[in-house]
């Protein structure tokens, strides 16, 4: 019955560490490998895993599904909204040269929302659908 | 070439297994090979994604997919002769196909030539990011990864209507 606790620490230990990563792989992939899509599924993972290894409802408590399921079009919303803003900034949708007062700061604001927009998106898809599949063997 | 012998190995195995749960980790074996392909072609970015997807999340969705189902495959009730012989032409034309490409890495193939070296010359002044990948993506594609970000979105929405529809009417009934 308790023979999993090493599965649990070592869950617990591990955790926190993805979830850095997975923003790490976010916020660092102007430079390195890696974008929102990436950051997205990391994120998703730890997730998952902790809903494996706790269970699903207290996953559910830190994370609901009306919570995840917003998250979906949450992303979408925030890439959209990024680039009416550029529209309304005076440029073409979704150019980023606008949205500061010079175009390299403006493209890397750009791009990181844009990317936190993918993110928010595919964590949210991951995780709903796991609740989905893992919510009905009950 | 190791890496590929093993993955022909894999697909062997998972064409002949019946044990549904054999073949998933088979498949998640397959894709973390994958992986350390894309790696080898110095494609970090797409390896990256197949480690994570391919290898993580997809085999936990087809672990709890199995959960749902029976564990053991149910035995072909046709012959897979057709099904062999359009895997076999598709397979030969495929290598037909290759016979044509340049060789790895030549530098003037039409895309390193044309496009290829222009995002690489315009990226560093226009955007002042060095992951060309990243900046190629998100700024000069915008759009594609918009399109992709939407047919996440999509996906994840039907998915979720068809599981959530079944739960509802099993409760009801």
């Amino acid at each position: 019955m308790r023979l999993d606790v090493v599965l649990r620490v070592v869950t617990k230990l591990l955790l926190p560490f993805m979830v850095v990563f997975g923003f790490y792989v976010q916020f660092h992939g102007e430079i390195s490998p890696g974008g929102g899509f990436q950051a997205g599924v990391i994120i998703g993972a730890a997730v998952i895993l902790y809903a494996i290894m706790f269970g699903l409802d207290r996953a559910m408590r830190v994370l609901s599904v009306s919570v995840v399921e917003k998250m979906i079009s949450l992303g979408v919303l925030l890439y959209l909204g990024t680039g009416f803003v550029g529209m309304l900034k005076g440029g073409e949708f979704l150019n980023y040269s606008v949205l500061e007062h010079d175009p390299i700061g403006g493209q890397h604001l750009g791009i990181t929302l844009i990317e936190l927009g993918v993110l928010v998106t595919v964590a949210g898809t991951m995780i709903a659908i796991f609740y989905a599949f893992a919510g009905r063997g009950r | 070439m190791v890496l590929l012998t093993m993955m022909a190995a894999v697909v062997i195995g998972v064409v002949r297994l019946r044990n549904l749960f054999a073949v998933v980790i088979l498949s998640s074996i397959y894709s973390f090979l994958m992986a350390s392909v894309l790696i080898v072609l110095d494609a970090v970015d797409v390896a990256m994604t197949e480690a994570a997807v391919g290898a993580g999340v997809s085999t936990v969705l087809m672990l709890a997919a199995l959960y749902l189902t029976k564990s053991e495959e149910a035995a072909p009730r046709h012959t897979p002769l057709l099904p062999m012989f359009v895997a076999v032409v598709i397979g030969a034309a495929l290598v037909y196909g290759t016979i044509d490409m340049p060789p790895f890495g030549s530098p003037d193939t039409p895309m390193n030539t044309h496009v290829g070296s222009g995002y690489l010359d315009r990226s560093i002044p226009e955007t002042g990011v060095p992951n060309v990948v990243s900046s190629v993506l998100a700024s000069y594609r915008g759009f594609d990864t918009l399109g992709e970000t939407v047919v996440v979105f999509t996906a994840g929405i039907g998915v979720l209507l068809l599981l959530r529809r079944n739960r509802r009417g099993k409760t009801g009934e």
